[in-house]
């Protein structure tokens, strides 16, 4: 256990990482859903077409393939960013199309009044959705999103892939210049289930706080 | 899709909105496949020579051992997972309390970790351990305990699911615990969990593709490797992104499609398990569609009894 005692500042940067990660790719992906779920429930058909093709499209393919088109395909085409540009922007793309999927659903499960008094009060369109609907369907969804939240924990070490500085890249590190697989893994591990378990605990306390009681 | 609630039947003034709307945004979307279109094209990316490779058997064949590779991956991997996910569910409902303990901190600690480090760490570590495992055996091994656990859960939620009088009055007519279980829970929550069985397949096959961290040739590798060869990265990963889109998308419709009759037929609640993208929608899916007053969940939160 040593080398974990050792190396616990390279730990506590690996977490860091990976929260920065986690976090901001989670409020870009918050934005995007939202943005994209409000398209998809629009009256305006190309919106709709749009907004459905994306979330097919990024939700269907693998988070892997995404980290290697957008690094080592996109260039080709003479976009250039770091690669910590990258690992945001992929996480991002992908997150967002659970994100848009969820909070639609939320957006279908309230009440047709809303919407139609909303209307009848001669809001417009984005008016209705941004101020009545919304804030209604985003919290009858806290639950799934804090599940994509967390799943976004994990799948942030894919940026590894990258060579983004994260947990999993720190592992990476420590064991290729140790060479002690199993201490510095089940480091890893736990620096993990630090992050993950209190989120899922923190989720469940935001369900209860903004569940609707109906 | 028909125009969604919040904007049925417009009025003269709203119509006339809505066209202007269209018109605009199919101007900026053009405007966006425009600029894309001549991104790639001042690249080069057009060019023939680029794409001409996927036109080949050989090259066709490469990858569709690759595809071939990845199924294989897969329905193993799901295979050991449906069984051990299965046993987990029972063992966390079991009587004896050091087993419920054990399954608990199998889900828990599984679910809770990247699957990209499970996987690695079975490659790599492993090995190092002593214990001798080829890169397809450690793919299907990360993948088995990831999925293993996240199963374990949806089958834990589907058995808790049933209503409670069909394990009572089995006691009634004198069936033992386990065959209460086995002969009457079981088989019926096993029918409520196909969709969210399906929905973790298609997770399931997307994970597949973390072979290519350990050099396992599934699809995603032999596309990597195409693309090298070629020098044609962006092509070769479009085209390997279509075949991923097209067979997981087909799975997704008729996951959303299964889990809407079977809200009909049954009532219950959509089969959630917490920390999963593809369960988290479809819950949420469902539960729009058809709101029950206890929807099914299980969570790693103590708020889940």
């Amino acid at each position: 256990m040593d080398v974990v005692l050792d190396n616990l500042d390279l730990y506590l940067l690996g977490i860091r990482d990976t929260v920065v990660l986690t976090v901001v790719s989670f409020a870009l992906a918050f934005l995007v859903g939202v943005v994209v779920a409000g398209f998809r429930v629009s009256p305006v058909p190309p919106l709709r077409a749009a907004g459905a093709f994306y979330v097919n499209t990024f939700r269907n393919t693998p988070l892997a393939l995404l980290f290697f088109l957008f690094y080592f395909g996109f260039p080709k085409m003479g976009i250039g960013f770091s690669a910590f540009t990258w690992a945001i922007i992929v996480l991002t793309v992908y997150t967002g199309t659970f994100v848009a999927e969820t909070v639609r659903a939320g957006i279908n499960s309230v009440a047709r009044g809303q919407g139609e008094a909303a209307r009848a009060l001669g809001l417009s369109f984005p008016q209705t959705l941004g101020v009545v609907v919304l804030p209604q369907a985003i919290r009858t969804v806290v639950q799934p999103l804090g599940s994509i939240f967390v799943a976004l924990i994990r799948n942030s070490a894919l940026a590894t892939i990258i060579s983004v500085a994260n947990l999993s890249k720190t592992a990476d590190q420590i064991s290729t210049d140790t060479v002690q697989f199993v201490p510095v893994y089940l480091g890893v591990a736990v620096a993990y289930l630090l992050l993950t378990l209190p989120s899922g605990l923190a989720v469940g306390f935001l369900e209860r706080k903004f569940a609707i009681k109906r | 899709m028909t125009a969604p609630v919040l904007a049925d039947a417009l009025g003269p003034r709203g119509r006339r909105q809505v066209r202007i709307a269209s018109a605009v945004s199919l101007v900026a979307i053009a405007a966006v496949l425009v600029l894309a279109y001549r991104r790639l094209d001042a690249n080069g990316q057009f060019d023939a020579k680029l794409w001409r490779p996927f036109t080949q058997w050989q090259v066709q064949k490469f990858l569709l051992v690759g595809l071939r590779n990845t199924l294989q991956v897969a329905a193993v991997a799901m295979t050991l997972s449906l069984l051990i996910g299965g046993v987990m569910a029972l063992a966390r409902l079991a009587r004896t309390r050091l087993i419920r303990m054990l399954a608990t901190i199998w889900v828990e600690l599984f679910r809770s970790l990247p699957l990209y480090l499970l996987i690695f760490y079975c490659a790599f570590g492993l090995p190092r351990s002593g214990i001798d495992i080829s890169i397809f055996q450690a793919l299907v091994l990360g993948l088995t305990l990831y999925n293993s656990a996240i199963l374990g859960e949806v089958f834990r939620a589907g058995i808790l699911s049933l209503d409670r009088g069909q394990a009572e009055a089995a006691y009634s007519v004198g069936m033992s615990y386990w065959q209460a279980m086995l002969g009457v829970v079981v088989p019926q929550a096993f029918r409520r969990m196909i969709p969210a069985i399906i929905s973790q397949l298609v997770t399931l096959l997307k994970d597949t593709s973390l072979g290519i961290v350990i050099t396992y040739e599934e699809l995603l590798r032999k596309t990597e490797i195409t693309g090298v060869f070629f020098q044609n990265p962006l092509q070769a990963f479009v085209v390997a992104a279509a075949v991923y889109i097209i067979v997981n998308y087909t799975l997704s419709r008729l996951v959303r499609r299964l889990e809407v009759r079977q809200r009909k037929r049954f009532g219950a609640g959509a089969i959630q398990v917490t920390g999963v993208e593809e369960l988290a929608v479809v819950g949420a899916q469902v539960e729009a569609i058809m709101p029950t007053p206890t929807p099914t969940t299980a969570t790693s939160a103590p708020a889940a009894g």
